[in-house]
């Protein structure tokens, strides 16, 4: 149980280096910036305790935004993502999530792709909604959602494979 | 009352969800004040520690450019300070920095740029501890940066002229025509002057320089040069499309600039509304 939580705070401080020191200044194309930091989310263990989750989740956003100078938007966004996660999970695992029994690492493809894709898109929506925040750029809205969350979906996937654990 | 407890317990991860939320709206809403986001900024101990760390390992990268640019701007002070020697010798003084101007230059470098968001902050490596305070205007050797919005002991938050929210008075460098300079948010390269008046003489390829009307700035530090221009709804006022001098994406040494009149304007100013 320690070592689970000593490496879920090293993840944590990792994300948010790597996201504030390189990610958040590759500006592909200008403004196309992966948030890979959503990966913290993604890949906590699904427990019971959904209070502790959420508040974790906001402390991630809030530090990003520390960091970007962004005022609230990525806790916002990030509190969104960690209390819809159930929703999402459900939706992508079926069953075998009521059992309690998912693992990120071994699961089907199809599946962690359907999963990731739900969460990323939402968190990015509520992101770069509040970012915007005006109704009459929602074309910007939906412009930076759709090719942000491209990126950052291919970067999870990327670190899911090359960071998960070979059981065989 | 027990039913009321219970309603809560069985809510809770959505009230804290809730509540959570609603912070987070707060300080995304406090942010886009002017100088209200006094917590959440990277103008602080922790994040400014950071990136000056890692700032001191990505300068050298590019040194090299840098370096061709303070030569640049050498030769450019150079060929200014020979070329009044010849003409008038004895009527101008020959250094800028004199006790009879108003403002006072001091430098500092970048340790975090952003340019691709619609609301981007600068951060530099000074602080109140070297006398840099709200409000300051910020300038590189090719034109204007920004304006000092935030200040900690040690590091200083600017509001760079790529942010959705600056607004700064600007003018025609061949007429006296003054409009303001915003940012749509489109590309880092160019800026938009609006409120031009359509009696302007405005031209592709005019330089549009900083007005002497806010109190940040001196008149006359380059901006950027006109690319097209167009009439807005009203038809009294020109959009003035204006593509920067300064290369927004890669700033390296900045100069901060006070203005020891402020206050005595600023209180001036206030007395008439009165």
């Amino acid at each position: 149980m320690n070592s689970s939580i000593g490496m879920h705070i090293t993840r944590f401080i990792l994300l948010v280096l790597l996201q504030v020191l390189i990610l958040n200044h590759i500006n592909f194309l200008n403004y196309i910036n992966p948030y890979a930091y959503l990966l913290f989310i993604l890949l906590y263990p699904i427990s019971n305790n959904r209070q502790l989750f959420i508040f974790i989740s906001f402390l991630l956003g809030l530090t990003i935004d520390l960091f970007s100078d962004s005022g609230g938007i990525h806790a916002a966004a990030s509190v969104t993502a960690a209390y819809t996660r159930p929703l999402f999970l459900k939706f992508a695992f079926g069953t075998s999530y009521e059992h309690q029994t998912v693992k990120i690492s071994t699961s089907d493809f199809g599946q962690r792709l359907t999963y990731f894709t739900l969460v990323v898109v939402l968190h990015h929506l509520v992101l770069f909604s509040l970012e915007v925040f005006s109704s009459s750029h929602i074309i910007l809205t939906l412009k930076k959602t759709l090719f942000s969350s491209i990126f950052t979906i291919l970067l999870c996937l990327i670190f899911t494979v090359l960071f998960t654990r070979n059981t065989k | 009352m027990q039913q009321i407890i219970n309603f809560i317990l069985r809510n809770r991860s959505f009230l804290l969800f809730a509540l959570l939320f609603g912070v987070s709206l707060f300080l995304t809403i406090q942010s886009h004040t002017y100088h209200k986001s006094k917590f959440i900024n990277s103008a602080n101990f922790l994040s400014g520690n950071i990136y000056k760390t890692t700032h001191g390992i990505s300068q050298y990268f590019d040194l090299k450019i840098q370096n061709e640019i303070l030569s640049e701007e050498n030769k450019k002070l150079r060929q200014l300070l020979y070329s009044k020697d010849a003409a008038d010798p004895d009527s101008v003084s020959l250094d800028s920095f004199t006790y009879t101007s108003p403002y006072r230059f001091s430098k500092a470098s970048v340790i975090k740029n952003s340019f691709g968001l619609l609301n981007n902050y600068i951060t530099l490596n000074k602080g109140q501890k070297d006398s840099v305070y709200q409000d300051y205007g910020v300038i590189s050797s090719n034109g204007i940066v920004g304006i000092v919005d935030q200040t900690s002991a040690k590091f200083s938050r600017v509001m760079s002229i790529l942010n959705s929210k600056s607004r700064i008075n600007a003018q025609l460098k061949k007429t006296n025509h003054f409009g303001t300079l915003k940012w749509e948010g489109k590309s880092p390269e160019l800026v938009q002057l609006v409120d031009i008046p359509k009696q302007a003489p405005v031209q592709k390829g005019d330089t549009i320089i900083t007005g002497g009307r806010s109190t940040i700035f001196p008149k006359g530090i380059p901006i950027g040069s006109v690319v097209s221009f167009e009439m807005d709804e009203t038809g009294n006022y020109f959009i003035v499309q204006v593509k920067l001098f300064n290369d927004m994406t890669n700033l390296g040494h900045v100069y901060i600039i006070k203005n020891l009149d402020t206050e005595e304007i600023n209180t001036l100013e206030t007395q008439n509304e009165q």
